[in-house]
């Protein structure tokens, strides 16, 4: 369908935007616009004002430093693909993102947009919330930090206001020995994910440490499935290890059943691609059949 | 604002002549191109980001017209599919195409060659694989993909030496 009506500005700077959405009830940011737009497109949303934020440079940039990893609100799928830095310092960073939609929405899809977005089975959501990771807004009373796991509070929702503009993304740094598997399952290439795991832990002494496993496409938000890593932290990550991690993360979900896959399906994806993420974290090879 | 979604003009390169069009807000670039610089050439599919009959490149970047504001499009160089062939020429990518019998109804034909053009334009070296992953966003229900991925693996050669190529084509 075609969009409905709306009224359009381009402001100059991070100021200037947070001003028109003060200004203008129902005011959205239009970033890379390939998640808006198709929402507008099924009038599920009318804007009356989009506040395109094109011409903010300030929010494109990719930081790699002894504090982490700084995603700017505008960074594209592209930008992240071709960064020649990124796919040592955050290999899961660029293992999810190559999992993102299609090439022609990559040149334009954004990591702010994905989180503002709040898609339950997108990736962007689900590495900010498996990595700890801190959302930061700006508003007409200044900037806040958000931690990823309270910033999405259910499908298609976040705490972000709507006078609020997402700045960057941040992620701790990832050491450099660090093991990580990431698995989704969809039904074409580029499909939403019916449901995805990434894990990763540090090792001491042959042990576990640091055990991380996030979940996306399953409930109405991303989540770390504490349960279960709780299975890995502190033994040897062994074929049996991780079944029974696996088997406890798909306990701990309370899956969406919709006319894509129901609920027990979930469920089962759960345990399977967790399974998967840990065997590749741990160099085992695909589950014997 | 006091006419909320009034027409402002913008202004682009297209296929290498400079164009200025009046647009609302809510016009995508699809459809500014279509409707009012009647560059035909261009297919609407299914409007929401899934099809990519659109696909147009932008700045040497294949972008989706129906995801993208014709008003975003200011400053920008755009070529579509008219903006392959010279003249009475086809391109090598086109006439590779032909060779190999890439389409049959030709709906998704424009879309398919400009995702192509762009990704041999930046990856000139793309192999099988790859070309069946970004092909992955063009869905095309007649030829099964295998003589599209067969041209477009063949028009590579042509992206190579620059001399022969279709790249400098688009943006002349």
């Amino acid at each position: 369908m075609k969009l409905p009506r709306f009224d359009y500005a381009r402001p100059a700077s991070l100021p200037e935007a947070v001003a028109l959405l003060q200004e203008h009830d129902g005011a959205k940011i239009l970033a890379g616009g390939q998640s808006l737009l198709p929402v507008m497109a099924f009038r599920l949303a009318a804007p009356p004002l989009l506040v395109d934020i094109g011409g903010l440079d300030e929010l494109t940039g990719i930081a790699i430093g002894p504090t982490g990893i700084r995603l700017g609100a505008r960074v594209r799928w592209r930008d992240i693909e071709e960064h020649a830095g990124l796919a040592d310092s955050h290999p899961l960073l660029v293992a999810m993102v190559a999992e993102i939609a299609h090439y022609q929405i990559r040149t334009r899809g954004t990591v702010g947009g994905s989180l503002a977005h709040a898609d339950p089975a997108a990736e962007m959501p689900a590495f900010a919330v498996a990595c700890d990771g801190d959302i930061v807004l700006t508003g007409p009373a200044g900037t806040r930090i958000v931690a990823a796991r309270d910033f999405f509070t259910g499908a298609l929702e976040t705490v972000l206001q709507p006078d609020e503009i997402i700045v960057e993304l941040r992620v701790p740094p990832w050491p450099r020995e660090r093991r990580w598997g990431f698995e989704e399952f969809s039904r074409r290439r580029g499909d939403f994910a019916l449901a995805g795991a990434a894990a990763f832990y540090d090792t001491a002494e042959g042990c576990a440490e640091n055990a991380h496993l996030g979940v996306f496409g399953v409930e109405g938000t991303p989540r770390r499935l504490a349960v279960a890593e709780a299975l890995l932290n502190g033994r040897i990550v062994t074929a049996e290890t991780i079944e029974a991690t696996a088997a406890a993360a798909a306990r701990a979900v309370e899956p969406i059943g919709d006319l894509h896959a129901e609920a027990a399906y979930r469920r089962a994806l759960v345990s399977t691609l967790a399974e998967r993420a840990l065997r590749r974290a741990a160099g085992l090879g695909a589950v014997p059949a | 604002m006091t006419d909320p979604g009034a027409s402002r003009t913008v202004s682009f390169r297209l296929n290498g002549e400079a164009v200025e069009v009046a647009v609302e807000p809510r016009t995508t670039l699809v459809d500014c191109l279509r409707h009012q610089l009647g560059r035909t050439g261009t297919h609407v599919g299914c409007e929401q980001g899934v099809c990519g009959a659109c696909t147009v490149i932008v700045d040497r970047d294949a972008v989706r017209a129906c995801l993208m504001l014709a008003i975003q499009a200011h400053g920008t160089e755009i070529v579509t599919v008219e903006g392959l062939a010279s003249e009475d020429r086809l391109s090598p990518l086109q006439q590779a195409f032909r060779r190999h019998h890439a389409l049959q109804c030709g709906f998704c034909t424009p879309g398919i060659l400009m995702t192509a053009h762009a990704l041999l334009t930046r990856e000139p070296t793309a192999d099988a694989a790859r070309i069946r992953e970004v092909l992955s966003g063009n869905i095309c229900r007649c030829t099964g993909y295998i003589p599209i991925v067969e041209a477009v693996l063949e028009a590579r050669s042509a992206y190579r030496s620059p001399a022969t190529g279709a790249a400098p084509q688009g943006q002349r």
